[in-house]
């Protein structure tokens, strides 16, 4: 089936752009600005879900928005890989504005509708980001993203929200504009394209391998949303934003735009042949392991709950550019698979960690032992969102884990292997005790013994939901599984 | 009209007009605004249809008063001198609207005086894009020089000392010029600069074509104040009246840039001027580059917009001398577009300055605390201004930078690839530190709704209009290559 024209990949993108208006207008009532949330966000999940299935028959959908640059259109194109990303964020987006509705609202937070807008803004250049037909195009959303959740970062609009905010911009705009720019420019000015093809536009440029080495890593460390250490600062710094806000744009949204669009450039510019023919898979394999290690050693350090959640992402994240980066087809369909399994999982930890604070206003992991003995269903979905990202069966975790591993073993880089496991146990040392001393620790604080209920049901709701998913994913991974193998071959 | 000399109407209504705004402001201030407005709106609609009409058949030459070349004067419309005349005309149109308002409220009762010099002002910008006759452009950098002079000089406080400088820096580098034409005119006896080209390569004298060809480069250098002969340009523009720099900071540099790619291609040949020298070229791009970078620098350590704003004009003039002097097709496309753009996103950053002036009277960072709750739509469009300086997509700033950047990678020039890299970091830092502080400068309490306090609607306008165009232009920047810019560009790219 060949691509066909239409409207319905703008309009999953623009519904939300253009829903920011009514947000905006309706800024004195609260009740009626969030159910256009909501049904903006209905709206966008059922435009994705109607694409799915010829998507998954093999067809495509394309749009040209401008003819900007010769040979390079604005334009939006629905293939596997796109629709893979799209699914996981437009799902996990819904069940975010429900949360957020909860958080928001209990904690009477100020400037709700800007934090609303923003959020609408954001999740369109998610999409976009998704459903680019070439890098000109994912690196306007890029941009976009990048833009929009600024005031989500300085919401608090004290002086560590701000500073942390211009951490944020100075880091991923920074790289953005100094490394992705001139990497995709140098494609250009050597290939006249930017579009993404199965294979690679770079392959038979004629480029010397120390050209393509230096553009890659002009990539890796351009798309800083990735949290590729070292340019990893800004995530941990983001954490002082409202949790829903951690939940999705630092759990989903904006890391995994970041590694989706490495991703994209190591598969469809560069192309996995290219790169195994000029030997460059170690350089990205380096990187990733280095990241990996690191950052799942400073997780176990970290009191800040919300700060340790935000170091085992930046490790996490790299598990999925370490999969690409060993170029086996079983490594980069669990690199691919693990931005999904991840997103369930990570968004259930935040939501977790959202509604201790709504509930107990605690932020310390030290500060929360028996804690769990009051909230029990946040605490199980904790344990659910655990156990998925240290990738222990019966949890979604498990599959894209388990591909990576077969992907380290068919490439013979047994070194991955010791990577992979180690930091399966580092993960599983920096979450466990957590949920155990929540439930059999002495309590830290009295108060624990009684007032303490559970967050609200717009809170509750989502973490079950999600922490639900990703025990579901383990049992019926097919979706996604498809649609990463998809995305890798024709 | 006849349509053969619409061109001329272009430039005439606002010459014309200006003397019946000066007699009848006199009578009466009311007259002032429908003259300025109308007039301009008129050469504005021509303007477009002259584009139109070259876009459909190409361009052509005048003569005036039927005096043929290379005795009379001649005019020369292409599709170069065309964009500029559409764009001169639709940013004066826009400045003239708002600076209505502002010069109402800075000089009250000299407004027909401001505005006889504003229009003569316009009319001289639009003869210099229009003149094929070296000489005549001289006279008419002059008109616009002493215009300018004049506008400035109206400002408050140290504005004619500022004003003083700039003819100072100014006629040394109208000397310059009319010495590069003197030595030219020796050499070959004619001032047409069709005439010129033609008889330049049959003569020789390599050093007195030379020494011309240096003089009246240094000339409009000074002119478009590219670093480090910027020194007179902050001052003057950040001192002058508010009305003043809305017309003189979008258009003067781009129009002197105009003025050294007439110069350079209609003159001298692209063999002289980048192959017989090559070190000469190369040199000037990495002196283009060091201007980014310095200009750019010296922007950091600025604390107030406007004069911000300046330095900011002042790097963006080292993007375009860099990118003509590339010497390749994209890096010239991605100079001229880059006039376009850069006067537009000048405009509408002045446009917003003058609006947030006219509120709150100081553009110091200090006072723009808290500035988007009191004026939501044009914190809003100077945004998107802002934007389009740092370079993010879809803005206009992005596509013109992206032929800039290419450019420099064809041609290898890598030091002005980093140049424009660093430029939009630093934007980038610049227009940030605003945004933190007209949005989230204030404690994070549930603040109450402050007072809206926005600009008259004559402000918001022109303001919310050119912060649209930056992002139509930009999603149009395909055709707008295409059907116009890349016919621009001199042939033999």
């Amino acid at each position: 089936m060949s691509d066909q024209i239409s409207i319905w990949p703008l309009a999953a993108v623009l519904i939300s752009l253009i829903g920011a208006i009514p947000i905006l207008l309706s800024d004195r009532r609260p009740n009626l600005r969030e159910s256009w949330t909501m049904l903006i966000a209905f709206g966008k999940v059922i435009i994705v879900a109607s694409m799915l299935p010829s998507v998954l028959a093999g067809g495509g959908f394309e749009f040209v928005i401008a003819e900007v640059i010769p040979g390079v259109p604005l334009a939006l194109r629905v293939d596997a890989m796109g629709m893979f990303f799209a699914l996981v964020a437009s799902i996990l987006w819904f069940f975010t504005s429900l949360y957020s509705i909860g958080y928001m609202r209990a904690l009477n937070e100020h400037a709700q509708t800007r934090y609303y807008a923003s959020f609408a803004v954001a999740i369109s250049a998610t999409l976009g980001v998704a459903f680019s037909a070439n890098l000109l195009t994912l690196y306007l959303f890029y941009e976009m993203l990048s833009l929009s959740t600024y005031p989500l970062v300085t919401h608090e609009q004290n002086a560590e929200a701000r500073k942390s905010g211009r951490k944020y911009l100075t880091y991923i705009l920074g790289t953005s504009i100094a490394l992705a720019l001139p990497a995709m420019l140098i494609v250009y000015s050597l290939t006249g394209t930017l579009d993404f093809k199965i294979g690679g536009v770079l392959a038979g440029s004629g480029a010397s391998p120390q050209l393509l080495a230096l553009v890659l890593v002009l990539f890796l460390f351009g798309f800083a949303k990735s949290g590729l250490m070292p340019f990893h600062g800004w995530l941990p710094a983001a954490m002082v934003a409202p949790t829903p806000v951690s939940a999705f744009l630092h759990g989903v949204a904006v890391v995994k735009v970041g590694v989706f669009s490495i991703l994209r450039v190591i598969f469809h510019i560069f192309g996995p042949e290219q790169l195994l023919a000029v030997n460059l898979g170690w350089v990205i394999c380096t990187l990733a392991s280095t990241t990996i290690l690191v950052a799942s050693l400073v997780a176990l350090t970290q009191d800040n709950l919300k700060r340790r959640l935000a170091y085992s992402t930046i490790g996490q994240l790299s598990y999925m550019i370490l999969g690409a980066g060993m170029l086996s087809a079983a490594g980069m369909t669990g690199g691919l698979l693990h931005i999904a399994m991840h997103a369930f999982g990570k968004i259930t930890l935040f939501f977790c960690a959202g509604a201790i604070y709504v509930a107990a206003g605690k932020k310390y992991i030290s500060h929360m032992d028996g804690l769990g003995r009051r909230m029990p269903i946040t605490y199980l979905a904790f344990m659910f969102g655990a156990i998925s990202i240290i990738g222990m069966p019966p949890l979604g975790g498990f599959i894209s884990k388990w591909n990576l591993v077969i992907g380290a073993v068919n490439s013979d880089q047994l070194i991955l292997l010791v990577v992979l496991l180690t930091s399966s146990l580092l993960n599983a040392a920096y979450f466990l005790p957590f949920v155990y001393r929540g439930f059999f620790a002495k309590a830290s604080d009295p108060v624990f013994e009684e007032g303490i209920k559970e967050a609200p049901m717009f809170c509750l709701v989502p973490l079950s939901v999600t922490a639900f998913a990703s025990l579901a994913l383990f049992f019926y991974p097919d979706i996604f599984l498809r649609l990463a193998q998809m995305a890798l071959s024709n | 009209m006849s349509a053969s000399n619409l061109h001329v109407y272009v430039m005439a209504v606002p010459l014309l007009t200006a003397f019946f705004v000066n007699l009848l402001g006199r009578v009466s201030n009311s007259w002032v605004a429908p003259l300025v407005c109308g007039s301009l709106s008129i050469s504005s609609v021509a303007a477009l249809v002259l584009m139109g009409r070259v876009i459909a058949s190409g361009g052509f030459s005048y003569t005036v008063g039927n005096w043929t070349p290379p005795f009379g004067i001649e005019l020369v419309v292409d599709h170069l001198s065309a964009l500029m005349l559409v764009l001169i005309s639709v940013v004066a149109l826009f400045a003239s609207i708002s600076a209505l308002k502002s010069v109402e409220q800075e000089l009250p009762g000299r407004e027909h005086l401001f505005f006889t010099l504003f229009l003569i002002l316009v009319a001289g910008l639009m003869g210099l894009v229009l003149t094929g006759d070296a000489f005549n452009l001289y006279v008419l950098l002059e008109i616009t020089s002493i215009t300018t002079y004049g506008l400035i000089a109206m400002g408050k406080g140290r504005a004619p000392l500022a004003s003083f400088n700039y003819i100072i820096m100014g006629s040394i580098g109208a000397c310059f010029y009319l010495l590069g034409v003197g030595y030219l005119y020796l050499m070959t006896g004619t001032l047409n600069m069709a005439d010129i080209a033609r008889i330049l390569p049959t003569i020789d004298g390599a050093a007195a074509v030379a020494t011309a060809f240096a003089f009246m480069l240094v000339g409009l250098w000074v002119k478009m104040a590219l670093f480090p002969l910027h020194g007179w340009l902050p001052n003057a523009y950040s001192l002058a009246p508010t009305g003043a720099s809305l017309i003189v900071a979008p258009l003067m540099t781009k129009v002197s840039i105009y003025l050294m790619i007439r110069v350079m291609f209609s003159i001298f040949s692209i063999d002289y001027l980048f192959l017989q020298h090559p070190q000469v070229q190369s040199g000037i791009v990495w002196v283009a580059a060091l201007a980014i970078v310095s200009a750019s620098a010296l922007a950091l350590a600025q604390k107030d917009l406007k004069r911000m704003l300046t330095y900011i004009i002042i790097a963006e003039v080292g993007y375009m001398v860099g990118g003509v002097w590339l010497a390749n097709g994209t890096g010239m496309t991605g100079a001229v577009l880059h006039i376009v753009n850069d006067a537009l996103m000048t405009l509408c950053l002045f446009l917003a300055a003058a609006a947030i002036y006219y509120r709150s009277g100081s553009l110091e960072f200090n006072s723009l605390q808290g500035i988007y709750r009191k004026m939501p739509i044009t914190m809003a469009a100077f945004t998107v201004g802002a934007f389009a300086m740092i370079g993010v997509p879809p803005t206009a700033g992005f596509f013109s930078k992206w032929y800039l950047i290419l450019g420099g990678i064809e041609a290898g020039h890598w030091e002005y690839v980093v140049a424009l890299l660093f430029s939009s970091l630093v934007n980038a830092v610049l227009f940030f530190r605003i945004i933190e502080i007209g949005y989230f400068y204030k404690d994070g309490e549930h603040h109450g709704h402050e007072t809206l306090n926005e600009a008259p609607l004559l402000m918001q306008a022109p303001l919310v209009i050119s912060a649209v165009a930056l992002i139509v232009i930009g999603l149009g920047s395909g055709p707008l290559v295409e059907t116009i810019i890349k016919l621009a560009v001199p042939v033999g790219f």
